[in-house]
This record gives structure tokens, C-alpha cells and sequence, in this order.
């Protein structure tokens, strides 16, 4: 039997009859991230990082029975120990190892290993088998250093203002957002954000996480208002008529994906910035090697071409089939709709 | 390279020319000399020789960031193109730098006739302190394929803007045999070149559509009537033994139309001539799209100049002398003109035919034969006006013929450019082809903005799928398209291309059963293909 088994419903530990990040509905849910496609609804009961619960209880409603866990503590069920630690993908983003009488696994959700000044940072955890993502296991993707990209940003946002233009870049709500609203330079200028985003900023900030102050852009204010400021909202709020109020804009987008030219021809905006919340080609390989597993199982991205790899250096490595998604541009539809529906 | 590498990013994926034009400005205002010039050479076509092969640019990467080939290829299939790949897999650089364009340029030039594994070196060496942007076009320039889409307007627009020199002397600035190698930015741009005003074209004067009954212009006597060519507006300037051609978009296009440089000889005197430049074969114009085809290539090569042989229509004469004779009435311009064409007596040279007709019924008869001679109908000139710059209502007037017209069904919508990306702007329609349908045109113009926002909203409701920014849309919305001219085309599925094709109307009223099929197209083209 293995520890962890690939089941219809998602990732699964049958001696404790709990599942990693399921996307059918089950009794025992242990959620890695407040993802839509990592936490879904309909589950008997979750379990999740502390700094992850505040936002997975908005997504899914206040009623779901949730408990939260101190990254590194140690949880028992029927002889299974589970344990938390960081991702470094998102704000409570966690690695869950799963250890049964000496054997290690480790399925790793979404990461990314560079520090990022918002989220907890990224351990590497030894293990017997991971389970790693590939949204970007291509050997194309490497990321420059964040100050390096939040000066790309600052320059844009700079010149924008000396225009008279306000500057609206696209960005995932939960994660990237947030991440840009801090390490951005605030003495540009404010700081803008559609109600997908503020509605996430409010939870963080309740529990007590520092973000730059935010202005919520809510309808009929005044154009002048937005005028050399900076707007943050999902991509699918930039392409539609959303941001037609702000009549003199430049429009940004940032993401992992902007690395190649193709995509960014394709996506059409002012401006690509290559910022990703999650591991680069190095950042995979390196954190396998770290893991020091023999087994490696890729779940999500490129999956084909990096299990080949892994396979050509010497591991023994397969591709499982999970519904988790790995297009960090066109997710977000749903929290827009969301939060229009609040608004 | 950083700032040129920030430039190219930008110009390769804004549309806007007002944002084109400001990135150049920045750019010229900011940048050193050398490397200004060697930006010009590169936005002109001018780019250095290939030193090496991409196929050994991809091995030397491959092995560099010690990855197997198969990665290698499926990386490239990811991302389309070889150097940007071989930018991108190679390990991140090593060193900080930030070497100027003509630092990069020079390396590249350096290594011309150099033994392999010298060029290797300093590639190697040079991808260790170059960050992506640079890496990506180092390789382009070292492969010789480095390629921008900017027009040379955009260039000369920006550079007359830095320098505060008028375009028109800019433009005849970086005409022609210059080396980027070997003049400096004061000798190609800042320069007074004495030959110069020689080139100096007069403004075009331009022609508005007949909105009036004919009746209402008066007497017949008063005009003078010519076809309407559909070519392409040329201003041909002969002076001191020169030869000049300007395009209506105020480019100097000599080198495009290589054949009408033998008319610099043929006469004596300076003169400025309005003219159509036309394909024409055998004392008859041909198709306007074969002439789209050649002027769209870079470069002419001896093929066009056999298939899509080009003639001068002059129907105006703007300097006889030396002399502007704009202000005298067009009748005695004509005479003028006459005698130009006389003297210069060459095949490339025709003078436009007046259509003599006594009363506008004659003319509107003449009108309904335009399409025998690809012609969008007739002009008609008041005899007495001067030649004026710009749009002025009054003296010339164009009456067109009604365009050709066919009920189609929509099948994608696309999303615009630029700024408009926000709506669904351009639309593929097609006909019936038996039982399925068969895609034939895009279109863009012609709908009223209320229209087009109840077609956004339709089509967001109605996609099958997407890819990008399009989107497959249920056939169900019947459109009537109208269009110049048809011709046979071996790119397209359907076998023909439509020249200005735009949506006429919205045909609400009608189903999709009714819209026309590929036979009733094959019937246009075969009548006036
Ligand atoms: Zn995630
Ligand atoms: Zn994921």
C-alpha cells in the first residue's frame, strides 16, 4: 500500500483516510492554500494552516467545519503523523509531510522557494516521495530577483504618473497582489485596488498582517482621483470594461507567463512584468534535489516534460492527474464575479 | 543594451503610435550617439551580416545550461522562436553589466571570418553577463535575423521631433547608402545634406466624396472628369537630374518602384508631377492586390518587376521650371502637363485620359463602366481651382461606384488592438460552402457603436470557444459586407481576397439560410476578378 494514493477524488492517505487537497467533496480535507482550485467546498471538514484559515473560511463561507494547525505541529490520525510547513507561495501556503511508521511523503501544493517579504518562507522537508507542482517546469521560466522586477514596476508606475496616467496592473487577488501592494515603492504614489483584491486585503489585515494602505476604487468617484496612482486588480477585471473608468491608463501584467514574448504579444497589455508565485525551472530542480527523495510525483503544469527530466537525471518520477490548475492569468474570474456580487 | 532592449520590448508589443512615437523620442533624446545610429540602421533595415548559424547557437546553449536536446526542442515548441529560446534556457548571467548597442554590435562585427571556436568563446562570454532582453537580441543581430515591425514614418517622425529638423529633410537624410560603420549621428541627421531640398515634396491635395447631386455643381463645362484609379498616390519630383517619388503617406518610396528612375533623364527642365502609380500590363491596369503584394516585400526583387510591372498616371503638374504653379487654374496646369508627358515620351509615363461627356447622365453612364477598368469610379476636378494642401471641400470630388456586396454569417469575433481590447472589434464571416461554411473575410468597419456594443454582448453569450483573443461564435448573426474588388487568392481557404472589405449592414431581418455561398463569390470573381 502506498502512504499517499492517487485517488478520483484527490491525493489520499487511506491509513488516516484524509485528503490532500481534494477537488470532490470528502469527510477529512487537509488543505495546502486558500486557492480555489487547491480548497474547494463541500467537505466534512478541513484542516489548514492558521495564517491560511482567515482567507479559506471567506472563500468558502464561515459555516465549514475548519480547524487551523501551527506550522511544524504535529497531528495524529490512526498512527499517520501530518505536519505543516511553509510553501512560501501564498500568506499560510504550507507543504503537508505525511510520515507513516518511518516513511516519509511530502505533497507540496503550490511554492515557490525565493522569500517574498509576505508570505512565511520555504523549507525544504527530506522526504522518501514528493509530490511537487510544475506550473512552470519548463527550462524557459527563471525569474529574476523580486527587487529587480518591483524596480521594473516602480519605473513603470513612475513614468505613468510623470504622464498624468494612472497605472493598472493586473495581478492574482489572493497572493500577488498583496505581494506587489508591499514591495512596491509607496512613496510614488496610492495605492488602487478592485474589490476582488481589497476584499482579500481585508482578511489578511484582520488577522493581523501588515499591508500598505489600499483604496478601494468603488463606483462614481472622480477620475482625477486615480490619476497617477497605482491599481491593482485580477486580470480578467483589467481586460473588461472595469477599467474603462480610469479613461488614461497604462495597463500592466504581471506574471510568470510573461517570460515569453509569445504570451505576452498575445495578452496585449502596455506592459509585462515576470513575477510568479511560483517556483522557476532552477527552483524545481533545486528543491527536489533538497528533498533528498528517490520518488517524485508531479501533479500540476508541465507535468510531461518535467517528470521526463527528472526521470533522464535518475529519479524514478510520474505524472498524476489532479484537477488542480495551473493558469495563474485566467482563474480569477470567479472572485471577480464575487466581488462585483458584494461589492 | 538594456534601454534599446527596453525599446524593442516595447515597440514589439504596443500598436499605438502615439506610445511608438514617445518611446522613440525617449529613447534618441537620451542615448549616445553611436548607439542612435546604429538604432536607426537596425529600425532601416540595416543590421549586420550573420557570424554564426542559430543551429550552433542552440547546441553551444544546449550544452551551456546542460540540458538535453529533447528539452531543448520542447522548449522551442513552447515558446516559437529559436533565439528567444536559446535567451532563455541558458543560466542566468553571472555578471553585472550594462554594454551600450554599438558595444554589442562592434563585439558581433569583430567576429566576422573568425575561427569557430573564437566566435564561441565570445558568445559564451557574452551570455554570462547579458540579462535575457540582451541575450535575445544579441542572438538575433549574430544570426542576422534581427527584424522590427516599425514603419520608417514612426523613425523619421521621432527623429524630426528630437532634432527639430522638418521630416521631409529627415527623410531624405536616410535615404538611400549610408553605413552605420562609418558616419557619425551629426553627419546622418543633424547634417544639411545640399541636395536635399531637392527632394522636397508639396503637400498632396486630397479629394472628398461626392455628396451632392451632380446637377448641383453647376454646368458640366466647368469640370473635368478622369477615372479613379485605385493605385497608389505618388508625387514624382525630377529635379537637376534626380529623381524622387513620394508616397501619399509622405515616405520616399524610390526604392520600391525601381523602374520609374529612368524617367530622370528624359527631361531638361524641373518638374513636379500628381500622379497614381498603377500595376499595368499591356495598355490595361491590373488588379490593385497584385500591387499590394510587391509593395509589402522589403525589398523588389526581379520577379515583381516582370509580374506587377508599374506605370505612372500623372494627372497633375505641380512645378514646371523650377517653378510652383500650384496657384494657376488646373485647365492651364493640364496644358502644361500635356507637354511633360510629350517630352519625356516613355511607357512608364501616362497621362490621365479625361472622360469627355457633355452632360452628367453621359458621366453617370461612363461611371457604371468603372469596374471594366479596375477603376473605384470617377473624379471630377473643377477647371479653374487651384492645387491646394490638405482636405478642401469644393474643387475635387470623387463619385464612387457602389461597392460589391454579400450576405454573410459571423463565425469569430477578435478582440482589437492597442487600446480597444477591451471589445470585440473584428469579425470573420463566411459564406455557405454545401453544408458547412466556409470562412472568407474579416472585417472590422462599418458597424454603429450601439450595434457593436449588443454584438459584444451576443458574442460573450454565444462563444463555442476561445483561443486567445478569439472566440468562435455560434453562426447565427447575418451580416451584408461590402467590398472594392475580389480577386483569386492561393493563401486563403475560400481562393479569394477581398479588397476593403467592411460591413455595410446588420441584416437582422435575415436568417442564416439565406446568405450567400462560395459559388456566388466565384461568380464576382469571375466577373470582376
Ligand atoms: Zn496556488
Ligand atoms: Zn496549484
Amino acid at each position: 500500500m502506498q502512504l499517499i494514493e492517487f485517488r478520483e477524488e484527490g491525493l489520499f492517505v487511506p491509513q488516516a483516510d484524509v485528503y490532500i487537497d481534494p477537488w470532490k467533496p470528502v469527510n477529512k480535507a487537509f488543505i495546502t492554500h486558500g486557492h480555489s482550485d487547491h480548497s474547494r467546498s463541500g467537505n466534512k471538514s478541513y484542516v489548514c494552516t492558521h495564517s491560511a484559515l482567515p482567507v479559506i473560511k471567506h472563500r468558502l463561507g464561515s459555516h465549514i467545519n475548519a480547524k487551523g494547525i501551527e506550522y511544524g505541529e504535529e497531528m495524529s490520525v490512526n498512527g499517520v503523523k501530518f505536519s505543516f510547513y511553509p510553501a512560501g507561495h501564498i500568506i499560510g501556503s504550507a507543504q503537508i509531510r505525511v510520515e507513516y511508521k518511518g516513511e516519509v511523503w511530502v505533497a507540496s501544493g503550490d511554492y515557490k522557494t525565493t522569500p517574498d517579504g509576505v508570505s512565511e518562507d520555504f523549507e525544504p522537508i527530506i522526504c522518501n516521495t514528493f509530490i511537487t507542482e510544475s506550473t512552470f517546469g519548463m527550462p524557459v521560466f527563471k525569474w529574476k530577483p523580486q527587487s529587480v522586477v518591483m524596480d521594473e514596476i516602480n519605473d513603470w508606475w513612475r513614468s505613468n504618473k510623470e504622464q498624468g496616467r494612472v497605472s493598472v496592473l493586473a495581478a492574482y487577488s489572493l497572493g500577488k497582489a498583496q505581494r506587489i501592494i508591499n514591495n512596491v515603492d509607496h512613496s510614488i504614489g496610492k495605492i488602487f485596488t478592485h474589490g476582488a483584491v481589497e476584499n482579500v486585503n481585508e482578511v489578511i489585515r484582520r488577522q493581523g498582517v501588515h499591508l500598505h494602505e489600499t483604496i478601494r476604487v468603488v463606483q462614481g468617484q472622480k477620475q482625477s482621483m486615480y490619476t497617477g496612482g497605482l491599481v491593482i486588480a485580477p486580470p480578467s477585471a483589467v481586460d473588461s470594461v472595469w477599467s474603462n473608468k480610469f479613461k488614461d491608463f497604462s495597463s500592466g501584467i504581471a506574471s510568470g507567463w510573461m517570460a515569453v514574448r509569445g504570451t505576452r504579444r498575445r495578452r496585449s497589455a502596455d506592459r509585462g512584468f515576470i513575477l510568479s508565485d511560483h517556483a522557476d525551472w532552477d527552483e524545481l530542480v533545486g528543491t527536489v534535489k533538497a528533498t533528498e527523495a528517490e520518488r517524485i510525483y508531479v501533479t500540476h503544469g508541465y507535468t510531461d516534460v518535467f517528470s521526463k527530466y527528472l526521470s533522464s537525471i535518475g529519479y524514478y518520477s510520474a505524472v498524476v492527474n489532479t484537477e488542480y490548475t495551473s493558469d495563474e492569468l485566467n482563474t480569477v474570474a470567479e472572485d471577480v464575479e464575487e466581488a462585483n456580487g458584494i461589492k | 543594451m538594456k534601454r534599446f532592449a527596453q525599446l524593442f520590448k516595447l515597440l514589439d508589443y504596443t500598436t499605438k503610435s502615439t506610445a511608438i512615437i514617445n518611446a522613440l523620442v525617449e529613447y534618441f533624446s537620451s542615448t549616445e550617439d553611436k548607439d542612435k545610429v546604429w538604432a536607426i540602421a537596425l529600425f532601416s533595415q540595416k543590421r549586420p551580416k550573420r557570424i554564426v548559424t542559430t543551429a550552433l547557437l542552440k547546441e553551444w546553449s544546449a550544452d551551456l545550461s546542460e540540458l538535453p536536446l529533447w528539452l531543448f526542442e520542447e522548449s522551442y515548441q513552447m515558446v516559437g522562436d529559436i533565439n528567444e529560446t536559446i535567451s532563455l534556457i541558458v543560466p542566468k548571467p553571472t555578471k553585472k553589466s550594462d554594454n551600450s548597442l554599438s558595444y554589442w554590435i562592434d563585439v558581433i562585427l569583430a567576429l566576422k571570418d573568425k575561427e569557430k571556436i573564437v566566435i564561441k568563446d565570445t558568445v559564451l562570454d557574452a551570455w554570462t553577463s547579458q540579462d535575457q532582453d540582451e541575450r535575445f537580441l544579441f542572438n538575433k543581430l549574430i544570426t542576422g535575423g534581427f527584424k522590427v515591425g516599425i514603419s520608417q514614418k514612426s523613425i523619421i517622425n521621432a527623429l524630426s521631433k528630437v532634432s527639430g529638423i522638418e521630416q521631409s529633410k529627415v527623410t531624405h537624410r536616410l535615404m538611400g547608402k549610408w553605413d552605420p560603420t562609418n558616419i557619425t549621428y551629426e553627419e546622418l541627421v543633424l547634417m544639411a545634406d545640399p541636395t536635399e531640398d531637392l527632394s522636397k515634396p508639396y503637400p498632396f491635395c486630397l479629394v472628398n466624396a461626392l455628396d451632392i447631386d451632380c446637377d448641383q455643381l453647376g454646368s458640366p463645362s466647368n469640370w473635368s472628369a478622369e477615372r479613379k484609379w485605385d493605385g497608389i498616390r505618388g508625387q514624382l519630383i525630377l529635379r537637376s537630374g534626380e529623381y524622387y517619388l513620394w508616397s501619399h503617406g509622405e515616405e520616399l518610396v524610390n526604392d520600391k518602384f525601381p523602374e520609374l528612375e529612368q524617367l530622370k533623364n528624359k527631361i531638361e527642365t524641373d518638374i513636379v508631377i500628381d500622379g497614381e502609380i498603377l500595376p499595368f500590363r499591356e495598355g490595361k491596369p491590373l488588379n490593385f492586390i497584385t500591387l499590394q503584394t510587391r509593395i509589402r516585400r522589403k525589398n523588389v526583387t526581379k520577379k515583381h518587376l516582370l509580374d506587377t510591372p508599374i506605370i505612372i498616371v500623372a494627372f497633375d503638374l505641380l512645378e514646371y521650371g523650377g517653378e510652383d504653379i500650384r496657384e494657376k487654374p488646373l485647365i492651364e496646369r493640364k496644358i502644361l502637363l500635356q507637354e511633360v508627358v510629350k517630352e519625356i515620351d516613355s511607357d512608364r509615363l501616362l497621362l490621365s485620359e479625361e472622360i469627355p461627356f457633355e452632360t452628367w447622365e453621359e458621366l453617370a453612364n461612363e461611371r457604371e463602366r468603372s469596374r471594366e477598368f479596375y477603376s473605384e469610379g470617377i473624379i471630377l476636378k473643377h477647371l479653374y481651382s487651384p492645387y491646394k494642401a490638405g482636405l478642401i471641400k469644393g474643387d475635387w470630388r470623387k463619385w464612387q461606384i457602389d461597392p460589391l456586396t454579400i450576405n454573410a454569417v459571423m463565425i469569430y469575433a477578435q478582440r482589437g488592438n492597442g487600446r480597444n481590447t477591451k471589445l470585440y472589434t473584428e469579425f470573420t464571416f463566411a459564406v455557405k460552402d454545401g453544408e458547412r461554411l466556409m470562412p472568407f473575410t474579416k472585417a472590422s468597419y462599418g458597424l454603429k457603436e450601439e450595434e457593436l456594443k449588443e454584438i459584444n454582448e451576443w458574442v460573450k453569450k454565444n462563444t463555442l470557444e476561445r483561443f486567445g483573443p478569439v472566440r468562435s461564435v455560434n453562426p447565427e448573426l447575418v451580416f451584408e459586407l461590402a467590398f472594392e474588388g475580389i480577386a483569386k487568392s492561393a493563401r486563403h481557404k475560400s481562393g479569394v481576397t477581398l479588397r476593403l472589405p467592411r460591413i455595410k449592414q446588420w441584416r437582422k431581418d435575415k436568417p442564416k439560410s439565406e446568405i450567400n455561398s462560395l459559388e456566388d463569390l466565384n461568380v464576382l470573381l469571375n466577373e470582376f476578378g
